[in-house]
């Protein structure tokens, strides 16, 4: 019965005070309204998810523009420069976009393997009823600002290693031939190192929460069997957990690694803002996100600044096509599962 | 079980604990790094915590003070950025998953927004500088409101779209066999079936923006004064930590701690709050 659908549409319409009491006298006048309402939703809503696009298309676009003052002058020259000149105003990007990559990297070398670990430890090993405080407690050291990494690096960190570590790395590898120069230099506390260590607690959370993820996806049939066959619980991690989520588990270490490429204000505190290309690890350095953070607001002219946008061009294309590449794993392993 | 301990046996067992120990150790030192940031922060945060600090200016070096201007300012940027992102994100989040489910755009667009969701902070703020701050000729509280809604909008859109996924398709087809049109069956019926997941989301959206520093060094600044003119500068609670940390004063060092320990409590009270919502929906 039609009719009765559109009564009970225009009753509710009534009960909800959608609509004027006055203008549902008429009916068809009242189901227009709704009909309007419903098309302009729907356009709301395709606005809004066009939005996202726009959104991403005005970062690109305003960077390009505010660097193209640097880029035109700079040219490809400007990546492999390792001048960072103010008065001359003279830039070029090598050495924050070494220290970025060196810093990610030491992060990513530590925070690996111990992500890893602790998601193999709260799939297989950890008693059901400590599995979800211990993942909790794993997801809000994610949530803990990077500002407060930053400055607990700075004042209990860096001494810290400063005092302990560093002195034992140059101990350790002094008289080592190709070591010694990557712990050359007196053990200031901050520098490539620390950055890169606070950078390991930071993406630890997010690429064991992940790894943690795609474990508990693995069929348990599939564990199951390779339990049956007598396999110890090592081995099935080995040869059936991480074969199968192989994926999943790359894509979250991009993850990681895209949060570490852009994390700004933890390295910031500990990198010692210096422009050069260091071997050493323990010396101070900077990184993209921490020449921009430290310099912007006081960079004088509009080359220097352009130049510090066009560091932020370089760095959004980078954790972009991590980034990408991640989300794309990661879509293959959700598919498969789902 | 007259299983012989061969020596490959034993290896195979002896590699096995060797394994299953590191993780128990790889566990422990990931919960140490909480542990340990928590407890400095309760310990250097504790001492500088007291009534001065919630009705006080911050102070000029070697006097006393408090971070209630930073405090104002940040509960000022952090709901105007909620209130700019929260609408774009739930309705777009409504688009990929009541409209365009099975649409390009949907998947195009989750795309895009998974990828800001991670994008560099910082960038973010160059965007605003770029497009506010600079045309506007100064530094403003609206741009560091924008800047934070545009970390806002990501993680609502992600929330949205997959609280609604998960609302069953009899609920819209019963409310559709009634002759409900479909934005009034969205905003009556799947909205209110998926209300705990989307509050979630806006409660981590919160969590996320409430410690961000970065965006907000080059749009709304910083004000060592009250300010309730947000075409000016204001300060900000994390930008406020980062001046005052790196400054030489031993009282600007004691109020940035303080001010850290203000900010983690917010954020860790906010995100167990949201999780504890999800919790129970998952439950019933």
């Amino acid at each position: 019965m039609p009719t009765a659908g559109r009564r009970s549409v225009v009753d509710l319409a009534l009960q909800s005070g959608a609509l004027q009491a006055s203008e549902a006298s008429s009916r068809s006048k009242a189901l227009e309204r709704l009909r309007l309402g419903d098309t302009a939703f729907r356009h709301l809503t395709r606005a809004a998810a066009y939005a996202v696009l726009i959104l991403m298309g005005g970062i690109i676009v305003s960077l390009v523009a505010g660097s193209w003052l640097a880029l035109s002058n700079f040219g490809f020259g400007f990546l492999v420069s390792e001048r960072w000149n103010p008065v001359t105003e003279n830039f070029g990007a090598m050495a924050p976009i070494y220290g970025t990559i060196v810093t990610s990297l030491i992060a990513m070398v530590i925070a690996v393997p111990i992500g890893l670990m602790i998601a193999m430890f709260l799939t297989e090993l950890c008693p059901q009823f400590l599995r979800r405080p211990i993942g909790i407690a794993i997801e809000l050291l994610a949530g803990i600002p990077s500002i407060i990494y930053g400055i607990w690096g700075l004042f209990i960190f860096a001494p810290f290693l400063q005092d302990t570590l560093q002195p034992f790395l140059i101990g350790l590898f002094g008289n080592v031939p190709v070591l010694s120069s990557l712990f050359a230099g007196p053990p200031y506390g901050i520098g490539v190192l620390t950055a890169g260590l606070i950078l390991a607690i930071m993406v630890l959370p997010f690429i064991t929460s992940i790894s943690r993820d795609v474990f508990e996806a693995v069929p348990p049939v599939l564990k199951e069997a390779a339990y049956g066959l007598g396999c110890t619980t090592w081995e099935v991690v080995r040869n059936v957990v991480l074969p199968y989520t192989r994926v999943g588990v790359i894509g979250g270490i991009m993850l990681g690694l895209g949060r570490a490429l852009g994390e700004t204000m933890a390295v910031t505190f500990v990198i010692g803002n210096a422009h050069k290309v260091s071997a050493s690890l323990i010396a101070p350095g900077t990184t993209i996100s921490a020449t921009i953070a430290n310099e912007f607001t006081e960079a004088v002219g509009d080359m220097y600044t352009s130049s510090l946008i066009l560091l932020g061009l370089i760095l959004f294309v980078i954790t972009f096509i991590v980034l990408a590449v991640a989300r794309y794993m990661l879509m293959r392993i959700e598919r498969r599962i789902g | 079980m007259a299983m012989n301990p061969t020596p490959r046996y034993a290896a195979r067992r002896r590699k096995n604990a060797i394994t299953l120990g590191l993780s128990l150790a790889a566990t422990l030192f990931g919960l140490g790094w909480l542990v340990l940031i928590l407890g400095t922060l309760l310990y250097e945060g504790f001492s500088g915590l007291s009534l001065r600090v919630f009705t006080e200016m911050t102070p000029p070096p070697g006097a006393s003070g408090g971070l209630l201007n930073p405090i104002m300012g940040s509960l000022v940027l952090t709901g105007l950025a909620v209130l700019i992102g929260t609408p774009i994100g739930i309705l777009a989040g409504t688009y990929m998953a009541e409209y365009g489910r099975h649409e390009r755009l949907t998947s195009v667009v989750r795309f895009i927004n998974d990828i800001l969701l991670s994008a560099p902070s910082i960038v973010i703020g160059l965007f605003i500088y770029e497009v506010m701050v600079y045309p506007m000729g100064h530094f403003s509280g609206w741009a560091g409101a924008v800047a934070l809604a545009v970390i806002v909008i990501p993680v609502v859109v992600r929330t949205t779209e997959d609280m609604l996924t998960l609302v069953p398709d009899t609920l819209r087809e019963a409310a559709a066999s009634i002759g409900l049109p479909r934005s009034l069956m969205i905003i009556r019926i799947a909205y209110r079936a998926a209300k705990a997941g989307m509050i979630t989301g806006v409660l981590l959206a919160v969590a996320r923006i409430s410690g961000e520093t970065a965006p907000l060094l080059f749009t709304s600044l910083n004000n060592q004064f009250w300010s309730s003119n947000l075409n000016a500068p204001v300060a900000s609670l994390p930008v406020v930590i980062f001046q005052f940390a790196l400054s030489p004063y031993k009282d600007w060092q004691a109020l940035a701690w303080t001010g850290a320990l203000i900010i983690t409590m917010t954020v860790l009270v906010l995100s167990i709050t949201a999780r504890a919502l999800s919790g129970q929906r998952k439950q019933s």
